[in-house]
């Protein structure tokens, strides 16, 4: 399928199949003081204000155990599991970006001084992160935030140091949401490398959680949970679980080409069409795991000797973010909605070599009117074959 | 010395008439000069001339109380100033003035108009160049118009 | 075309102090500022580059690099905003912040050998001048060298000392046109791009450098192409907002294209699609 890249540069590939284990869901508990125990912020799914978010975890408690998700576009629904699965639901309106790459940082202050200004970088000395809980398609999505933030000619540093020491407790689907696509995009369901830890729940028969090992981190502390050795049934059943996941996707796309797709209908009447009904609210943009935009601001006290330079999140939907010389290029929605979808499907790909969606489908979820970015890109494809057929 | 024939075989504005043509104009024309700073002719004036420079450069100018004589355009060598003699009341609409020396050929507009009635063929020819170069010109003023080099500032 | 800059004295965040040594009224809302590391040394930029130029407290804003590479940092300031107008009312003395430079460069190198067309519209001089510098410092190694250079009115005109200085070299054809004029003014009053019909080149030889407002660049490159100088061989440069000018913060994308990254400068036949675009 789609050609995804996964490197990150700590977490080398799968480790042999000897270290897969099995654990009970009460041992998430010991997974989660063991992280605390070494010093991690811990984060993770919980339900917080009718939805699964993704915050501090202070014992495996704090999970959204029994809870799943009913998602569709411009819906979001928890409802009640009749078991008492850790992770039987999807994504929510967070991603791990706003922990990697915050909605507003601080990044550097300024003093005037003897005539001079004087500028000091923060010292990036926050406890690291581990994030349980992340998903295949949420993998990817740091993957492509990696690609534009640190393989670029500069590197963010802050990024960097939140980046470099997370630890990553990856969880493999077993219940897709009613937006989901990954299989499309080539993200998911399973997740293949970039964690330390991988867990499979298993819900028929004893409920249980397969353990893969991803890296060496992940295996010392594999070692400290309560687990079994993994049997083949074990192994199959967690395989079973993910791909009935991949079988009951949400939606479909047709990713083939999607570059080329877009590059040749920039001036296509679906944009008019779906312009009458965005409302440039930017809320795709919020919950999109990949979309990096942002912007600074200038901060100063009273006396104006000291200044703060602040970076904040910003969204390709506000009129001034291609404002210039008295004007914005884009002023209509419909140039903005063309902007962030060519973008995200299309012109990614010149910039960074690969897609920027993978497939999450939070953007259609979270959307107040409802659009579904596979239906937008399946009406512009199928009209172009249309054109395509009068020729003959 | 150069006959007008010879030297409108040059001017652009005539590329393309045959020599019959060019004769019949050439009739109608006949050599001047403009001392620098020296008026060609003022708004509101009768317009039965147009000028094509042969060397120097004439200004195209409107005054405007307060704020003078502005300058909303310059003609250099080669190419034709006026064309208030086509069309009634024949009235210049703005003042010309010589930046620098002039020397032009100066045409007779109700002699040319006499012979594009005779002759329409000659007619057509004359005004499908005429009304490329106002073409051009609206072009040119248009764009200034957009006052592309002067933004608007931000609070 | 533009080759992408070294990676030697890059200040990508936080910016570096620099005090202004010289400040220099262009105009009555544009200034030129001169300005060295309050640490010593100097920054190597190359002709195209800008940098993002930080006043105290207020924000940071990009611009171009407008003087000789080989000299020291400076640049031509419109006050526009509140930040440009900080900048430009930074006396001798006073510190700027400054990171960069970066973007990718003006071919002169690509140019050697043939003619060289530099046509400006208003402020687009200023990024050009370093072109100008650095094909006069190699002066033989060029044919024809032209500079035509259009702007509002003659007060709105830059470096009107240095183009009476480059007028009156034998080696270099400058001309000057304004959209319109009042007092004085004896040069030619028109659009930048009828400059084009006097001016000496030869079409097959030439490497055009274009800059001024994208409409501006959009018609003049309309005129050197009809004229016979093909798309490659005709650079511009774009302008989009820019927070970061490293790439990172997505502000100024022109579809597949990073301006601050893969530009400013570019090929026209690069953008040309693009251009064509409304609102891309």
């Amino acid at each position: 399928m789609n050609d995804r890249r996964m490197g990150v540069s700590s977490h080398p590939s799968r480790m042999p199949d000897a270290q897969t284990c099995v654990i009970e869901p009460q041992a998430l508990e010991t997974l989660v003081r063991a992280l605390a125990d070494r010093g991690f912020r811990v984060l993770g799914p919980t339900v917080r204000d009718g939805a699964i978010v993704y915050d501090e975890l202070e014992s495996a408690a704090d999970l959204p155990i029994g809870w799943t998700d009913e998602q569709a576009p411009g819906r979001y629904r928890l409802t009640r599991r009749d078991d008492e699965a850790r992770f039987g639901f999807a994504v929510g309106p967070h991603s791990w970006k706003q922990f990697l790459f915050p909605a507003r940082i601080r990044l550097w202050r300024a003093a005037r001084k003897n005539g001079s200004i004087e500028v000091t970088e923060p010292t990036r000395d926050d406890a690291p992160l581990a994030f349980i809980g992340v998903r295949s398609c949420e993998l990817h999505g740091i993957a492509v935030q990696d690609r534009v933030l640190l393989e670029g000619r500069f590197v963010d540093a802050d990024y960097a140091a939140r980046r470099k020491d997370a630890f990553i407790v990856a969880v493999n689907c077993f219940e897709p949401g009613g937006t989901c696509f990954c299989v499309s995009m080539g993200t998911g369901p399973k997740a293949e490398s970039g964690y330390d830890l991988a867990l499979t729940e298993i819900m028929g028969g004893e409920h249980r959680l397969l353990v893969e090992v991803g890296s060496e981190r992940g295996a010392d502390l594999a070692r400290e949970l309560p687990s079994r050795e993994a049997t083949e049934s074990d192994v199959q059943a967690a395989s079973a679980a993910v791909a009935g996941a991949a079988e009951r996707m949400g939606r479909e796309l047709d990713a083939t080409d999607l570059h080329g797709l877009l590059a040749r209908n920039l001036e296509h009447e679906r944009w008019d069409e779906v312009a009458n009904r965005c409302l440039t609210c930017g809320n795709c943009t919020m919950v999109c795991p990949t979309c990096f935009c942002t912007s600074v601001e200038d901060v100063t006290d009273l006396a104006g000797e000291n200044a703060e330079h602040v970076r904040l999140w910003d969204s390709c939907y506000s009129v001034d973010h291609s404002y210039i010389h008295g004007g914005s290029i884009r002023p209509s929605g419909r140039s903005r909605y063309r902007q962030w979808l060519t973008h995200k499907f299309g012109t990614w790909h010149d910039q960074f070599g690969e897609s920027g969606c993978i497939g999450c489908g939070r953007c259609i979820t979270w959307c107040p009117v409802g659009i579904d970015v596979t239906e937008e890109l399946t009406a512009i494809r199928a009209t172009e074959k249309e054109v395509d057929d009068g020729d003959d | 010395m150069e006959t007008i024939e010879t030297l409108l075989r040059d001017v652009p504005l005539f590329d393309g008439l045959t020599s019959e043509e060019l004769e019949l104009v050439a009739g109608c024309g006949t050599n001047t000069h403009f001392g620098e700073g020296e008026t060609l002719f003022r708004q509101g004036d009768e317009a039965n001339t147009f000028y094509v420079v042969r060397h120097g450069s004439v200004a195209l100018e409107l005054f405007v109380p307060g704020r003078g004589p502005v300058m909303i355009e310059t003609i250099e060598s080669g190419d034709v100033v006026g064309w208030s003699w086509l069309f009634p009341p024949y009235r210049w609409y703005f003042d010309a003035r010589a930046l620098a020396a002039v020397r032009a050929s100066v045409f007779d507009g109700a002699c040319l108009r006499g012979k594009c009635e005779a002759d329409p063929r000659l007619g057509y020819a004359l005004m499908s160049r005429f009304a490329q170069v106002m073409m051009e010109r609206l072009n040119s003023t248009r764009i200034r118009l957009l006052d592309v080099y002067g933004y608007a500032t931000v609070d | 075309m533009g080759t992408p800059p070294s990676t030697e004295q890059l200040v990508a965040v936080p910016p570096a102090p620099f005090r202004v040594t010289s400040r220099t009224r262009e105009t009555h809302d544009t200034w030129t500022l001169r300005l060295k590391p309050l640490n010593g040394g100097g920054l190597l930029t190359r002709p195209g580059q800008f940098t993002m130029l930080y006043a105290f407290g207020i924000g940071e804003v990009p611009i171009s690099c407008s003087g000789d590479s080989h000299g020291p940092l400076t640049h031509t300031v419109r006050a526009v905003g509140p930040a440009t107008t900080a900048i430009c009312s930074a006396d001798e003395g006073t510190a700027l912040g400054v990171r960069g430079p970066f973007g990718n460069t003006w071919p002169v190198d690509a140019a050697v050998g043939g003619d060289v067309l530099i046509v400006a519209g208003g402020i687009g001089l200023a990024p050009l001048r370093p072109v100008l510098y650095e094909v006069l410092r190699r002066r033989d190694e060029y044919g024809n060298v032209v500079v035509l250079y259009g702007s509002r009115t003659p007060r709105d005109l830059l470096y009107v000392s240095e183009l009476e200085e480059w007028r009156a070299r034998f080696d270099l054809q400058v001309d000057v046109t304004v959209d319109a004029a009042e007092g004085d003014w004896r040069g030619k009053v028109g659009v930048a791009a009828k400059l084009i019909a006097s001016a000496h080149f030869d079409p097959g030889h030439t490497t055009a450098f274009v800059c001024g407002p994208e409409i501006m660049m959009h018609f003049t490159a309309r005129d050197l192409l009809d004229r016979g100088i093909p798309a490659e061989r005709i650079a511009i440069s774009m302008e989009r907002n820019m927070r970061c000018g490293v790439g990172h913060c997505g502000h100024c994308q022109l579809g597949p294209t990073l301006i601050c990254r893969d530009g400013p400068v570019y090929r026209y036949d690069e953008l040309e699609l693009l251009l064509a675009v409304r609102e891309l």
